[in-house]
């Protein structure tokens, strides 16, 4: 039935791009017997590996395909039975926002295993297991093209991660344990999740009542989705969103968010905040708007409510956190609301503004992340109103944290500017007062990373019986830093690579979400 | 004229030097770095300017196209750099005052343990202020804008160790912030309208698109102005967002001779200068910008006069100063108000310097109070801060008289008679608080000596009742404040071609206004001369007796504490914000979430209380159930 495909390439790549991180992940496991540096190799070079393969499906491929249209284009695809008599197959398929995104999920994966070389220490193996088996779980998120296989990846990423916070994870002193913290996590996904299943079964029986094929196929149901009566629309739609937004999180869908970060291993939160939460903005520009293009309109109001209800409300609870990663937690959930804003206006500059936005938000968050893994490896704590004039007791590590709230308050120049102003550039035009409600989430931004850097670094050294000096960053971390800053300043003054590579992705979900734009490019003369 | 980038690149290079090298280098090197960054910043300006002046391109203006920053959809904005008459005379400004400032940094904040440090947060100030100034579209503008934000946070707050100090820089970026966003949704709605943030396109696409009809504005060139003057208000400290420029007086001195005097508060001024196209399509909004302009330089002026903190003092200046410049462009004479502009950065960062140089000479002492007869001791420094503060209240010959006559009489010209009053008013406040800065500091008698020593929290402040002021002797002191000192004096006479960007303010031809406005100014800044040497230094009982009056002393205590904006903007904003967020701290959203599982646990609770285990309990509910069952069906 998927006629609208280009004829079906067998891009094994795309498998190599999946399955390595599952191997590597289970030979580092075994390799546990025998050494507790072996582990760490294998998975830094397995994933270097898959991180380099995906850079050079980057370099080498092209992903302007053509004129946009409404049909969905692929670069790669990869497609192979798996369970016939219900129409499920193994199918993967390759844009520029897939490509994009599965480059910056093995970057941080990179990042993830290096700041884990000297926190991790016990189960070294079985650690990186589940940290690679959760990669690869959300590499299948980007690339399935079987809402089953979809389903399959979606539900992959939650157990991994279950066993990195509750098993590596930190208790607060007194506070909630880290197996409350992963409870929680996978309670809220999972219950998510299995309405976002309803959805999809629903779907597929619909499709199996109009043409009578059983089908789980992406390009299959897209067209029956679009052709919905519109009140079933409306109830699929809002089951795909439910289950989006409390990956995203959108607030009041958030509060497993602040305990997971608090609570996880610090390539636990760099995982969370870079990766995972963009795999509910993935979804919603997938499959939530174009599956249903009118129905999301409708509902596009609340969305964008909710958009600025997370903004805010995440800002100004992040303002009181006193645990630095709670507090960062939070900002990330105010970031998230740019994306959603940015999704539901679904104009050309906010589109891309979004994915502009998911990257630098990507990289900022994990390296923020990264610093307060070395700041408790350094004072045992998080608290913030025990730190204070560390500016004064480490030479490196302050003026690079100021770095990653600068690109967090939105600092021109750096990746995260291009993602907000683009969003609320594009915002404007279709819903002002959403974007001007969302714009003063600048100045909440500058207030919580201010607040951040002056309890962290700011006023007089203390003697916490750590010594007047702190053991700077390390070569190897300061490396990570360096090439994260180094990015984010080459998306702020230079998107256009990044840009360029989503664009026809994002215009085709701009076109499919925007009658009156479809119309004016099919009126528009052929170039 | 291609040398332009070299400008910004001279500094943006500095700070990644010194930024790198992170205190790993000697004070010597990062002097060198620091100020020789900016000084062949200030060079290639000359060669550029000089190349501008004298082969003048078509149209007054160059273009050097770096690259272009992004391009999405109709949204390409690039980065590029134009260089015309106004930018000319603001890049003359920033790397010319600035290396003078650099230089004299150099000395001052020898010994610092930050000095590296200090000197790259200046050099990113320069190239960020540089991309303000220079940058052909608003986006780029707003780039430089918010960069110099940041570099006026890290320097406000240079001395971290003291929280007051992080406090204040966190002020002063937050209230400029507002600001800023104000002028981000201004951007907004001027790329919906015309698809692009290029100011020379704006200016011609906006004009057809909002024409001035009788004198009323559409109401979208009203409402971008609006916003637009939001940006420039909160940069430029003026009504209702200028409390966080007295607090940013935390920074060292040199800091707020070069940013919270010459540049980055100026920034506001450039703003309107540059996108005037817009303002004049707005009668409206261009009234608001001389009001508001007229009535920061009154207030400004009066609490100048009650401050007893020799920056503060300065910083209050600095604010009604900025309010002449407002209040000329509100009457349309841009091109005083940029000449205004510099003049006031020639004589603003000599005061400032020059005050920096009064407060080591007493050992970090900054209460005027505790000094006097100051003349004495260090009679250079009296000589330039005297020649300054002449420039400040206009006295003939001074660069500061011709530009505030200028901005003077072109307001009342233009018949704008309300605004010419009170910039009238305005220059006899100026007299009165600055001359009484003079005649305290440097006159009367030596108050530190009658006065015991404030040992309070740091013994190396103030002078004992025996120490003697001991003024700098070095080159790296007496340079900047020489040529600032001639420049505050001659700086009146250079002559900028403003004309080929500015348009003339709308005066009727040939009209000179009557012979008397033209000497008015002067009288009465001379009146306020007198005045405050009566007051002063001749009877200063008179306004010691109304500090501790019954009435009058808690009216002082209002005025001084800058009529209560302060307070107010405390109880409306930061306290309800500090409540909220700290009464949340625990997310109240978690709470509702949490009486799902509670419900559950509640409901288990109540369920296992039927499973206890008793056959009579068992038989009972059996038996019960039983009942009801038969009793259903028999009624149904």
């Amino acid at each position: 039935m998927e006629t609208n495909l280009a004829p079906v390439t067998n891009a094994t790549i795309l498998v190599w791009l999946l399955f390595l991180p599952f191997l590597g992940g289970w030979l580092s496991w075994q390799a546990e017997r025998y050494s507790r540096t072996l582990p760490r190799w294998i998975a830094l070079f397995t994933m270097l590996t898959v991180l380099g393969i995906s850079l050079w499906l980057w370099f080498t491929g092209d992903y302007s395909l053509g004129t946009p249209s409404t049909t969905p284009q692929w670069a790669l695809q990869y497609k192979a039975e798996w369970i016939p008599s219900f129409g499920i197959s193994f199918h993967l398929g390759l844009d520029g926002l897939s490509l994009l995104l599965v480059i910056l999920t093995n970057l941080l994966g990179v990042m993830a295993i290096g700041c884990s070389w000297r926190e991790i220490d016990r189960y070294v193996g079985f650690f990186h297991l589940n940290l690679m088996w959760n990669l690869a779980g959300v590499v299948g998120v980007f690339l399935a093209l079987d809402m089953f296989l979809f389903f399959f990846f979606w539900e992959m990423m939650l157990v991994p991660m279950y066993f990195l916070i509750a098993l590596w994870g930190h208790s607060m002193p007194g506070g909630k344990s880290r197996i409350y913290a992963a409870t929680k996590f996978f309670i809220f996904t999972q219950f998510s999740g299995l309405i976002m299943l309803l959805a999809i079964l629903a779907l597929v029986f619909l499709h199996h009542q109009g043409t009578g094929v059983w089908s789980f196929g992406y390009m299959d149901l897209l067209s029956t989705a679009q052709g919905l009566d519109p009140k079933i629309a409306w109830w699929l739609m809002l089951g795909f969103f439910i289950a989006f937004a409390v990956k995203m999180p959108i607030v009041p869908f958030h509060t497993w968010l602040p305990d997971a970060h608090g609570m996880a291993p610090t390539a636990g939160s760099v995982d969370l905040a870079g990766i995972l939460l963009k795999t509910a903005a993935y979804g919603l520009l997938r499959f939530g708007i174009p599956f249903f293009p009118e129905a999301s309109r409708d509902f596009a109001p609340v969305a964008m409510s909710f958009a600025v209800l997370g903004i805010l409300y995440g800002a100004v609870v992040a303002f009181s956190q006193t645990d630095i990663k709670r507090l960062i937690a939070y900002t990330s959930i105010s970031h998230m609301g740019f994306v959603v804003l940015g999704i539901y206006a679904g104009t050309t500059e906010a589109l891309q503004g979004v994915v502009i936005q998911m990257i630098a938000h990507g990289l900022s968050a994990g390296a923020l992340f990264i610093l307060c893994g070395e700041i408790y490896e350094r004072l045992h704590t998080r608290d913030l109103t025990k730190m204070g004039g560390l500016w004064a007791r480490l030479p490196y590590l302050p003026p690079i944290m100021l770095f990653f709230s600068a690109a967090s308050l939105g600092l021109p120049g750096l990746g995260n500017f291009v993602g907000e102003f683009l969003i609320l550039t594009g915002s404007f035009k279709v819903a002002p007062l959403f974007t001007v409600l969302s714009a003063t989430g600048l100045i909440l931004a500058a207030v919580y990373s201010l607040i951040l850097v002056q309890k962290a670094f700011h006023g007089k050294p203390r003697d916490d019986g750590h010594g007047a000096h702190l053991e700077d960053l390390s070569k190897r971390e300061l490396a990570m830093m360096g090439l994260l800053m180094a990015l984010l300043l080459g998306i702020g003054l230079y998107p256009q690579p990044v840009l360029n590579t989503s664009a026809t992705a994002m215009k085709t979900v701009e076109l499919q979400y925007q009658p009156a734009a479809a119309t004016a490019a099919l009126s528009a003369p052929a170039p | 004229m291609n040398l332009l980038f070299l400008t910004f690149l001279a500094p943006l290079l500095g700070f990644l030097i010194l930024a790198f090298a992170r205190g790993r280098i000697s004070e010597n090197a990062a002097a060198v770095v620091g100020v020789g960054s900016v000084g062949i910043s200030a060079l290639t300006t000359a060669i550029v300017g000089w190349d501008f002046l004298h082969h003048m391109p078509e149209g007054g203006a160059y273009t050097q196209h770096l690259w272009q920053w992004m391009s999405v959809g109709q949204f390409t904005p690039s980065f590029a750099l134009r260089l015309d008459a106004l930018s000319l005379t603001m890049l003359g400004v920033i790397t010319g005052v600035g290396f003078f400032i650099h230089l004299f940094a150099s000395w001052y904040m020898r010994g610092d343990e930050g000095y590296g440090r200090f000197f790259s947060y200046m050099n990113l100030f320069v190239a960020s202020m540089l991309f303000l100034v220079l940058g052909d579209n608003l986006l780029f503008l707003y780039f430089g804008w918010e960069g110099v934000g940041l570099a006026s946070y890290l320097l406000i707050g240079f001395w971290y160790q003291d929280p007051a100090n992080g406090a204040a820089a966190r002020k002063a970026f937050v209230i400029t912030r507002v600001g800023d966003t104000f002028m981000a949704i201004g951007l907004f709605i001027l790329y919906r309208e015309f698809g692009t943030l290029n100011i020379q396109e704006l200016a011609t696409l906006a004009p057809a698109a909002w024409p001035v009809v009788n004198g009323v504005g559409a109401t979208g060139a009203t409402v971008v102005a609006l916003l637009l003057l939001g940006g420039a208000v909160g940069k430029s400290a003026q009504l209702p967002l200028q409390t966080w420029l007295p607090d940013a007086m935390a920074g060292p001195t040199p800091v707020s001779a070069l940013i919270h005097a010459a540049t980055m508060v100026t920034a506001g001024v450039y703003l309107i200068a540059r996108t005037h196209a817009l303002f004049e399509l707005s009668p409206f909004a261009l009234q608001c910008v001389g009001a508001i302009g007229a009535i920061t330089l009154l207030m400004a002026g009066f609490i100048a006069l009650m401050q007893t903190d020799i920056k503060k003092i300065l910083a209050y200046s600095t604010m009604s100063q900025i309010g002449y410049m407002f209040l000329a462009e509100g009457v349309g004479a841009y091109q005083p108000a940029v000449f205004h502009l510099m003049t006031h950065a020639f004589f603003k960062a000599l005061l400032f310097l020059s005050s920096g140089s009064v407060i080591l000479a007493m050992h970090h002492e900054q209460d005027i109070f505790k000094m006097g007869g100051l003349r004495k001791h260090i009679p250079f420094v009296f000589a330039c801060m005297l020649i300054g503060t002449l420039a400040l209240t206009a006295f003939p010959f001074t660069s500061g008289f011709y530009s505030k006559d200028e901005i003077l009489h072109q307001a009342y010209l233009t018949g704008h008679h309300e605004l010419w009053l009170a910039g009238l008013f305005g220059a006899f406040l100026t007299s009165v608080y600055s001359f009484r800065l003079i005649f305290i500091t440097f006159f009367g008698p030596e108050r530190w000596r009658s006065q015991p020593a404030t040992h309070g929290h740091d013994e190396h402040h103030g002078l004992g009742p025996k120490d003697d002021p001991h003024g700098a002797h070095t080159l790296d002191h007496h340079i900047p404040l020489g040529v600032l000192l001639l420049l505050a004096i001659v700086g009146g006479f250079i002559h900028l071609p403003l004309g080929s960007v500015l348009p003339e303010a709308h005066i009727p031809e040939g009209d000179h206004g009557p012979a008397w406005i033209a000497y008015l100014p002067v009288l009465v800044s001379l009146l306020g001369i007198l005045v405050s040497w009566f007051l002063f230094l001749k009877k200063p009982g008179i306004p010691a007796a109304l500090k501790n009056g019954a009435l009058t002393k808690y009216i002082g205590q209002f005025w001084k504490s800058a009529f209560g904006f302060d307070w107010l903007y405390d109880r409306l904003f930061v306290r309800p914000f500090v409540w909220a967020a700290n009464i949340n701290k625990n997310d109240i959203v978690d709470w509702f979430i949490g009486l799902i599982p509670a419900s559950l646990t509640g409901a288990n609770g109540l369920l296992a209380l039927t499973q206890n285990g008793k056959l009579r309990w068992y038989a009972l509910v059996a038996g019960a159930g039983a009942c009801a069952l038969l009793a259903a069906v028999a009624l149904h």
